[in-house]
């Protein structure tokens, strides 16, 4: 046991600080800590740049353009990235489907995808959820009958995210409605954004943002060669995909930047004459939830130094579950904690006025913004499976009921 | 990193284990409740016999040459069966002062005894004044021609009536809350002007209230005036141990709930088929294994030489595994529902003997207004 970084992992700390506060761009960051959400170009810049660095495929094997990172590595990275604050790597093509072309594709649909991917030549998203398929993922209807050497997709996602700004989405499709078990009929589609037949509509969520969105496939037809795995094993796919996708969920550096952005604001707003930052109410709150980040944060480096140790072959860590519901809590508690400081300047929304201001006022963009945050992050507790199925997962993967 | 304990920790858990598996049954507690010393002398002996009561000492006087990470792995083996012998504050507590404190002297003739289990001591710090502030000491010892000698009283002593000696924390300069003029002696338990008033803690512990009146047979331990750095070490040892003990504690109470849970039948299933009480389980587990993090925070933070940030990160853990073992055991008394309010059955115990840990040395309450003052 030893809770201590080794000299290799605070020396590469130190270089990841170092690269992303030469290399971000000012403009992303600026915008970014004042609570913004990074714009897509941000983001694209910030992935190339990471890329160029060898470093944005960063949980993928050396031979696809991975630095060959230890979980641990990963997790300081991620760290530093969001502390930043940094666009975060597009987990559509890093976390998820990177991950899924290594372990299922066809080398040719690994050569043809996984290097554009890592720079994000194509933007991806996820075509999971359904109107009737949330939480009960396992009971979608979106169809896809074989037609030749084609699939022929019919059907509907919703909370489809970016999927306006993407180039290619990956689908979960029914290709045998007549399967014993519902799972044993799934498939796993990529199919390009530009195909006749899709329509995507906004759904404007609750920070007045647009980052969702329903995907109508209306006859869309799709090669069989870019069926992933096999036709049905579809599940296994999307399984795995899941189990991936829990690297890193708790975003511990995001709550960590919102609680440092609500201290330093404390300092400059009133409170009964005096700054907030006084305000013994205050610092026991932040107290609180510096507690509660510190357990999280041993949390998951047990749960990365397990993953290290187990080198990919064991079965997902039923504690990553305990990471995505402290985590997103954490999340919820600290955007919070940033809005409460704003206080009456949280809101206004602002759009018009600051965008026509000549001087900046950061206490009211960061009041806007960082209500848009706050309202968004409603959704950490909900994507990714709930925190109500992540209790599920915990019940049968502990407690054995 | 790394969070796995090595082939020795898991062999010395392992044969703890057994042993406790062998002497420490619920009914088996229950005898050593009625003892006169409240706890069993054989299972002391055994303890001795088995190396533990030498754990954290140099192998030079006679100990097994631990670190805090196997008092946090024997620890948490004790939270799981709420050990009564005084463990935590012969070798845990004294041990630490002895460690960081004693003259070679003193080592030699304390150290050995409490490997082979002839000497037992308790800490005498906590006044009825102080709660929780460690500063405020009004005990006081004086110097005279013919030596030192000790007046005051101290309350809560765990195990103080059990003790042969007693680490005993007077004002030797100074007003009432200075940290300088604090000073640790050595008293022996026998001496002249030494009253013990034991009692039965909430948690089945024996507990003591200590009046030292005219107490000349005191030895000092440290430097005059250097016993607040010697109490915060110690606070802090105590602090990581008790939370490798909640650890444990939350692990048999959350096993007793998963087992009731697939037992009790209500409406015709096993309550633990219902998905609010499944859901309450998870949470009561989440808040183990976030506990066991604050433990392992602890325990790995109690040698960083850096006063400050050592202090700030006991400060964390002991906020985090006092509320953790509070939802644990609360819960587990809620999902036994009335057996859970019985004095015959185990669930009640665990959920006082957390009561009892999450208040030594420091509740939350008190630890979260130390961490809201460096905020900023």
């Amino acid at each position: 046991m030893d809770l201590r970084f080794t000299p290799e992992e605070l020396a590469f700390r130190e270089e990841v600080r170092i690269f992303i506060r030469e290399n971000l761009p000012a403009d992303t960051r600026d915008r970014m800590k004042l609570g913004h959400p990074p714009r897509k170009e941000d983001t694209v810049r910030w992935q190339r740049i990471l890329n160029a660095k060898g470093w944005a495929a960063m949980s993928w094997p050396k031979e696809w353009g991975g630095p060959g990172w230890s979980a641990i590595q990963k997790m300081i990275f991620l760290e530093e990235n969001l502390m930043a604050p940094a666009p975060e790597l597009l987990s559509f093509n890093i976390t998820m489907l990177g991950p899924v072309l290594i372990q299922f594709g066809t080398e040719e649909q690994k050569k043809r995808f996984l290097p554009r991917a890592a720079n994000l030549d194509d933007w991806w998203c996820q075509g999971f959820s359904e109107p009737g398929a949330g939480s009960d993922l396992a009971s979608l209807k979106t169809a896809a009958k074989r037609d030749g050497d084609h699939y022929v997709v019919n059907g509907q996602k919703i909370w489809t995210s970016t999927a306006h700004n993407a180039d290619w989405c990956f689908v979960l499709v029914r290709t045998d409605p007549n399967a014993r078990k519902r799972q044993e009929g799934i498939s796993f589609l990529l199919i390009d954004m530009k195909t006749p037949g899709i329509t995507v509509r906004p759904i404007i969520s609750i920070d007045g943002g647009h980052h969702l969105n329903e995907v109508f496939f209306d006859d869309v037809r799709v090669p069989v060669s870019m069926r992933i795995y096999e036709e049905n094993k579809g599940w296994d796919v999307a399984k795995f995909l899941l189990g991936n996708e829990r690297t890193g969920i708790a975003r511990l550096g995001k709550s960590r930047e919102r609680v440092n952005t609500a201290v330093s604001m404390a300092k400059d707003v009133n409170f009964g004459g005096k700054p907030l930052i006084e305000d013994q109410i205050f610092r026991q709150r932040v107290a609180q939830l510096q507690v509660d980040m510190k357990a999280l944060e041993i949390t998951q480096y047990r749960v990365v130094s397990a993953s290290d140790k187990a080198k990919g072959a064991g079965k997902p860590d039923p504690l990553s579950s305990v990471l995505k519901v402290k985590g997103t809590e954490l999340l919820q508690a600290t955007s919070e904690l940033a809005v409460d400081v704003s206080g009456p300047m949280a809101t206004p929304i602002w759009a018009q006025e600051l965008a026509e201001m000549n001087e900046p006022d950061d206490l009211m963009e960061a009041g806007s913004a960082g209500t848009g945050s706050y309202l968004m992050l409603r959704a950490a507790s909900i994507y990714g499976g709930t925190n109500e199925i992540q209790k599920n997962i915990l019940t049968k993967a502990v407690l054995g009921l | 990193m790394d969070f796995d304990p090595t082939d020795d920790q898991r062999l010395l858990v392992e044969s703890v284990s057994r042993m406790l598996g062998d002497t420490y049954s619920f009914a088996q507690r229950k005898d050593y409740m009625a003892l006169p010393e409240g706890y069993s002398p054989a299972v002391w002996a055994q303890f001795a016999e088995q190396g533990l009561l030498g754990l954290p000492f140099a192998e030079e006087y006679g100990g097994f040459g631990g670190t805090a990470q196997e008092v946090m792995l024997v620890m948490q083996a004790f939270g799981r069966v709420l050990v009564l012998e005084p463990f935590f504050p012969t070798v845990v507590l004294a041990g630490t002062a002895l460690n960081i404190a004693g003259s070679a002297a003193q080592k030699t003739a304390m150290i050995p005894a409490i490997a082979e289990g002839s000497l037992k001591m308790a800490f005498a710090h906590s006044e009825r004044q102080a709660r929780y502030d460690l500063s405020d000491v009004i005990t006081t010892a004086k110097k005279t021609a013919a030596g030192w000698v000790l007046d005051g009283s101290k309350t809560v002593v765990s195990h103080g009536e059990a003790a042969d000696k007693i680490i005993v924390s007077a004002r030797t300069s100074g007003d009432r809350y200075e940290e300088d003029g604090i000073t640790l002696f050595i008293v022996d338990a026998g001496a002249s002007g030494v009253a013990r008033r034991g009692y039965v803690s909430r948690d089945d512990t024996r507990a003591a209230d200590i009046s030292l009146s005219n107490v000349t047979d005191v030895e000092l331990l440290g430097e005059v005036g250097g016993g607040m750095a010697i109490i915060q070490r110690v606070v802090e040892a105590g602090i990581a141990a008790i939370a490798g003990e909640t650890v444990g504690a939350m692990e048999a109470m959350n096993e007793m709930t998963l087992e009731y849970s697939k037992t009790r039948v209500q409406f015709g299933n096993p309550i633990g088929t219902y998905q609010v009480v499944q859901h309450r389980m998870a949470d009561m587990f989440m808040m183990q294994e976030q506990g066991r993090s604050m433990a392992m925070l602890a325990t790995m933070s109690i040698d960083n030489p850096d006063e400050a940030s050592r202090a700030h990160d006991i400060a964390l853990a002991k906020v985090g595994i006092g509320q953790a073992g509070r939802y644990v055991s609360q819960s587990a008394v809620q999902m036994h529902g009335g057996i859970g309010m019985t004095e015959e059955y185990a669930v009640g115990h665990y959920f006082r003997r957390c009561m009892v840990t999450e208040r030594l040395f420091g509740d939350p309450a008190y630890y979260l207004n130390k961490l809201a003052a460096e905020v900023g």
